[in-house]
């Protein structure tokens, strides 16, 4: 375990060398190490002119929660929009356990859930509606419909308009939505920030059940540490533009984590030296 | 109890206003009264054609007119504001066409349309289409292009294609814009109907007794007519409020 996450160390700290960008055109892909899941190679992306991304490789844990953590405007979310395939890259390739985008199943969470529902129909008939897509027949949709309401012990009624629920009803119908089709990674981009902390909370740990219950790969752009910390297998710290990776740092601490957690040496010695390099980036 | 009874009848303010400010100005014969019949007179009258049927003939032809040209209006003016607005390039093009006609006044046009349907229904009905179908067609447009960007993101990302996002988000976002487009077509139609029943000739219609009224100094049934177009424009307004409100529940939440 221990030789694994070192190895990713290793080959984030490669990202934005000259080694690896000569490399580039004469060697072929290189995989991760065991257990890797998505595989990012050479990634390169240019805004308004300017490289928010070059050569920028990276290895993301299967069945782990890997947080994205990083200064305002190193491009958190545009990293998982990019593998998400919401926006397009400008050269290298993404792989997910050696597949495309396209043959692979994916879920994503946003940020604004106001925004993201579909109002003109029932929560429950947004959850229907990725299924729908792929032309599911009826029978299993309700079937999947009933697992994921127990899963997520549901108390309100899904067949209200999304308008009529609050906030955080409001959003564990998206993490729902996400999660009907069974997709292979769940992205979830600052998916507590709309909320207030209540619901943050409750959600949070929501989240942290389905993950033991499914062990779906999860990628979650957070801008709040401690909440990164805890949550997650992997926190990725990512330096200001050209962003590169600073650290993959590792937090194993066992499931369920609670708030006893939060006061864990573990968990403080990770929060702390994550910050620790946050702060050199930010100040760099 | 009291004061729940006393707020509904704040909106009843208004038009009391009105009513007394009319009468007391008759009554104190501020204005000539040829010129200006009492409230009284002019409601009395108004019972009076309501009651003999010869309103009821003026106004339905009207309204059927303003449906006509709205429906033909409609039929034309979402179906191609939606297409053009799905592709901003395609609408910019045709931008400064839409923007210089939704511009001209409609009525300038009807000389036009005179030498193209002459004095017929079909011209009233014709010119009152034309000026609906702009504001329809810009509403529709825009609300496809201001699509919230998130909503289609959220479709994409699910695996919808390209006509699946098409039909199943854009279209629907954009109805609450074209019910707006819908019913300023709907007023401007009747703005129309009622100019041309005026001035193209016509046997019926509200415009038509409005201005037959006013030529002959028969002032209590021009008032009782305009009351009567006021109540036309204003059950065409409601109704659309009702169909929006059932149709577009999730807009403005």
């Amino acid at each position: 375990m221990q030789a694994i996450t070192q190895q990713i160390e290793e080959l984030s700290k490669y990202s934005g060398t000259a080694i690896t960008s000569s490399a580039e055109s004469s060697l072929p892909f290189i995989p991760g190490p065991i257990g890797t899941h998505i595989t990012l190679r050479h990634i390169t992306k240019y805004f308004a002119g300017q490289p928010l991304y070059q050569d920028f490789n990276l290895d993301i844990a299967k069945g782990k929660i890997t947080s994205v953590f990083g200064p305002n405007g190193c491009g958190k979310s545009t990293m998982i929009n990019l593998i998400a395939g919401l926006i397009p890259i400008d050269a290298g390739e993404i792989l997910f356990d050696g597949k495309s985008l396209r043959d692979t199943k994916i879920g994503y969470v946003f940020q604004n859930y106001r925004d993201a529902l579909f109002p003109w129909m029932k929560a429950i008939d947004n959850i229907r509606y990725p299924l729908k897509l792929t032309g599911t027949p009826k029978a299993k949709i309700d079937q999947r419909i009933d697992e994921l309401m127990a899963l997520f012990e549901i108390k309100f009624d899904l067949s209200r308009y999304p308008y009529e629920l609050s906030g955080g009803q409001q959003q564990t119908v998206s993490i729902m939505r996400a999660l009907a089709p069974a997709p292979e990674v769940l992205f979830l981009d600052e998916p507590f920030s709309a909320l207030d902390y209540e619901m943050t909370l409750l959600i949070r740990d929501k989240l942290q059940d389905i993950f033991m219950a499914t062990q779906v790969t999860i990628v979650l752009v957070s801008h709040d540490l401690e909440e990164a910390v805890y949550l997650s297998d992997r926190v990725l710290l990512l330096t200001k533009r050209p962003t590169r990776v600073a650290e993959l740092v590792s937090f194993d601490v066992a499931r369920p984590r609670t708030l006893a957690t939060l006061s864990d040496p573990e968990f403080i010695k990770t929060k702390a030296r994550s910050l620790q390099i946050f702060q050199q980036e930010v100040h760099r | 109890m009291g004061r729940l009874s006393g707020k509904s009848l704040v909106p009843a303010i208004g038009p009391i206003v009105l009513f007394a400010v009319w009468y007391f100005v008759v009554a104190a014969g501020i204005v000539n009264p040829v010129l200006l019949p009492g409230p009284g007179d002019t409601l009395a009258h108004l019972y009076t054609i309501v009651a003999s049927g010869s309103l009821l003939v003026d106004l339905l032809a009207t309204a059927r007119r303003t449906v006509e040209a709205f429906l033909i209006a409609a039929a034309i003016g979402v179906p191609l504001g939606v297409a053009l607005g799905s592709s901003r390039p395609v609408y910019r093009s045709v931008e400064f066409l839409i923007d210089f006609f939704r511009s001209t006044p409609s009525s300038a046009l009807i000389p036009l349309f005179l030498m193209i349907f002459g004095i017929t229904d079909m011209n009233k009905v014709a010119i009152a289409a034309f000026a609906a179908v702009l504001v329809i067609l810009f509403n529709s447009a825009y609300g496809v292009m201001n699509a919230r960007k998130q909503r289609i993101m959220a479709a994409k990302v699910m695996g919808a294609s390209r006509f699946q996002i098409f039909r199943h988000v854009m279209l629907l976002e954009s109805l609450p814009q074209t019910f707006v487009g819908l019913r300023s077509g709907v007023s401007m139609a009747l703005v129309i109907v009622v100019v041309a029943e005026m001035f193209i000739g016509s046997e019926q219609g509200i415009g038509h007794r409005i201005i037959d009224a006013q030529q002959v100094l028969n002032v209590k049934d021009m008032y009782s007519s305009i009351l009567a177009a006021g109540v036309l424009g204003y059950a065409f307004n409601v109704l659309f409020m009702l169909v929006e409100g059932r149709l577009v529940h999730w807009s403005g939440k």
